[in-house]
């Protein structure tokens, strides 16, 4: 079996503070991973580590089958990622944006002229593509950070709470996206803080302290801690950690 | 894995940051108006050269002779008199109002001592409170004064018989070299040349750097393959351009609109500007790995800027501040890229003469600009 994302007893420690402590898994091509932890987990930590952005203190991992340390490069050339700040230049066009990221990784002139126009379909930007992105309203700019990440035919997608601060109606397309992209054979690593979001996902990872807590298909998590729902079951898990009765999700984010 | 410098990417980022400026109006008009703002300014309000200072008489002898004396501080163009006033008490009030800063007051018996080769006592009254005022006022006064008596005293001589006698004196030859007619803005107008230079490249880099942050455009480019060395190209090299652009209008508006010539070779100060424009693109950059946004981005830019205006040698001349002071003023690049400017356009001296200037500032160059990419690498990660 081919795995797009290996760790291995992965750690990162900022001075005396472990951030991510000894966590490992395989994402098997072609999944959707939901990585579920509450801010602070350790979450954006080994985002950073397997774009290769910071390096691990201890461990190893492999994306696409590249080490995130020694080929760092061909690990970015690799992925596409998209964070909640849908960081584009909002001064710029949509085209503008897409042409600078396809510029950015290097696309060939014709191919990136091809893809454009699909990605700009794909995303219902059709007829707004002399927009400044600053004017674009929450959903549409999603889906145009999401095409910029997606200018250079990545196999694997990381998305960093890709919802946050976008209606229900753009949400749902949003996922319907996401899921075509998996059917095409993508990878796709997102976090999110909603979990109606996480059950779409087919493997599920859950961080909380920098502990990997869970791994394991959506629906095997939900029938082993026999509950509703996987709220319920983070729930559970983040009780049994701090011995602090939790009521919903939510209020997990103040818990440190 | 190191690889190449990716040229595409690069180009990539310039362009993109060419597009970002020819949106922003702001970065695109400040070069320009800034420039422009800033020599006028400085060129015409900044003006230190003193003449017409408005002079109050009181005339108590109104004859022949008190008006000749007047007329020798009138000739002089260094006082206007615009008041002619009757009572010591007017002549208070006048100056008390500050609408005049000198008081010239002839005695009643001024004619009469003259007529009896008495030496009267005419009084001049100077209003203290602007030093730069009041000394030209005085030491003019006294000048005027001193040679217009002279003259009368060889006058009386002459009529006495003593014409064929030399008397023993020393003449003094004077001779102002660059800047013969003393003006200030001979002095400030080049100097304006590198502080604008300098205020518009810091403040532009510094800004251009912050806004990627402040957006967070920053972190998708860093998941990217972008190398920092691309990314820091890339993107200064647009502010490289702005701000040699404002260098050369500043240099036009000196040449052409204030009529300075530049007396030395061209090229040298073009090139030397260039690598001065390196410099402050360096101090931008540093203010841009500080800052967490454009706001605190102006405030540091505000702290170079203030003493790069005071105590480089721009206004107020170095040789004149204490030695703390001078040591900072020796910290600021300005001070010796306004050395290096007014040396070729007004002394018209070539590199054997501003070398050190030149060596102090490449190894300005150096460390700032070493230190800055280093921190903005670092940062990256």
């Amino acid at each position: 079996m081919e795995y797009a994302i290996e760790v291995n007893n992965l750690s990162k420690k900022f001075g005396a503070f472990t951030a991510v402590n000894d966590i490992s898994f395989n994402i098997e091509k072609g999944k959707i991973f939901g990585f579920l932890g509450p801010n602070g987990s350790g979450k954006s930590t080994t985002i950073r580590m397997l774009c290769g952005v910071i390096s691990p203190t201890s461990g190893s991992a492999k994306v696409m089958g590249y080490d995130i340390v020694k080929d760092t490069e061909l690990v970015r050339k690799n992925i596409g990622y998209m964070s909640q700040k849908f960081s584009l230049y909002e001064d710029l066009t949509v085209e503008q944006n897409l042409n600078f990221y396809s510029q950015i990784y290097s696309v060939p002139k014709e191919i990136a002229i091809e893809r454009k126009k699909e990605l700009i379909t794909m995303a219902n930007l059709e007829g707004k593509e002399k927009s400044y992105a600053g004017t674009l309203s929450g959903g549409w700019k999603q889906r145009l950070a999401l095409g910029c990440a997606l200018i250079h035919k990545p196999q694997l997608l990381i998305l960093d709470e890709p919802t946050g601060g976008v209606d229900p109606v753009s949400r749902r397309t949003f996922w319907e996206i996401i899921n075509s992209l998996s059917r095409q054979g993508i990878t796709v690593l997102v976090t999110t803080h909603y979990m109606d979001e996480a059950e779409s996902c087919d493997v599920i990872g859950m961080i909380f302290n920098g502990e990997l807590m869970e791994f394991a298909p959506t629906n095997d998590i939900i029938a082993k801690y026999n509950a509703n729902n996987l709220e319920d079951v983070f729930i559970t898990i983040v009780e049994n950690v701090t011995h602090k009765k939790v009521n919903s999700y939510k209020e997990m984010k103040f818990l440190e | 894995m190191r690889t190449k410098f990716n040229f595409r990417r690069f180009m990539a980022i310039m362009k993109k940051e060419f597009l970002q400026i020819s949106v922003d109006k702001i970065s695109l008009r400040m070069p320009v108006l800034m420039t422009i703002g800033m020599m006028l300014l400085f060129g015409y309000a900044v003006n230190t050269d003193l003449d017409n200072i408005s002079t109050v008489v009181f005339d108590q002898s109104k004859t022949q002779e008190s008006r000749e004396f007047i007329d020798q501080f009138r000739s002089t163009g260094y006082f206007v008199f615009d008041y002619n006033v009757n009572s010591l008490d007017e002549l208070n009030i006048l100056i008390d109002e500050g609408k005049a800063k000198a008081g010239l007051i002839i005695p009643v018996d001024y004619a009469v001592m003259l007529k009896k080769n008495k030496s009267p006592q005419p009084q001049l009254v100077i209003d203290g409170t602007d030093p730069t005022v009041a000394r030209t006022a005085l030491n003019s006064g006294v000048i005027i004064s001193n040679t217009y008596s002279i003259n009368k005293r060889q006058k009386f001589m002459e009529i006495k018989g003593f014409s064929n006698m030399q008397s023993p004196g020393i003449d003094l030859n004077t001779r102002v070299r660059y800047n013969p007619n003393m003006s200030s803005n001979m002095f400030s107008i080049p100097g304006l040349v590198g502080l604008i230079l300098q205020n518009i490249t810091i403040m532009l880099t510094a800004f251009a750097m912050v806004r990627e942050k402040e957006r967070g455009t920053i972190e998708q480019l860093i998941v990217t393959p972008v190398k920092p060395n691309e990314l820091i190209l890339g993107k200064l090299i647009p502010y490289i351009a702005l701000g040699y652009a404002s260098f050369l209008l500043a240099l036009a508006l000196c040449r052409f609109w204030f009529k300075v010539e530049i007396q030395g070779n061209i090229y040298l100060l073009l090139g030397l500007g260039m690598m001065f424009v390196l410099c402050s693109l360096s101090i931008g950059m540093l203010i841009s790995i500080f800052s967490k946004n454009q706001l605190q981005a102006m405030q540091f830019t505000i702290v170079i800027i203030l003493p790069s205006v005071l105590l480089s040698g721009f206004m107020f001349p170095v040789e004149a501040m204490p030695n703390s002071i001078k040591f900072i003023s020796m910290m600021l690049p300005l001070s010796y890229f306004l050395r290096i400017d007014r040396s070729i356009i007004l002394k018209g001296v070539g590199i054997e003469y501003i070398w050190q200037d030149t060596i102090a500032l490449v190894i300005f160059l150096m460390v700032i600009f070493t230190i800055a990419v280093k921190k903005f690498k670092k940062n990256l990660d």
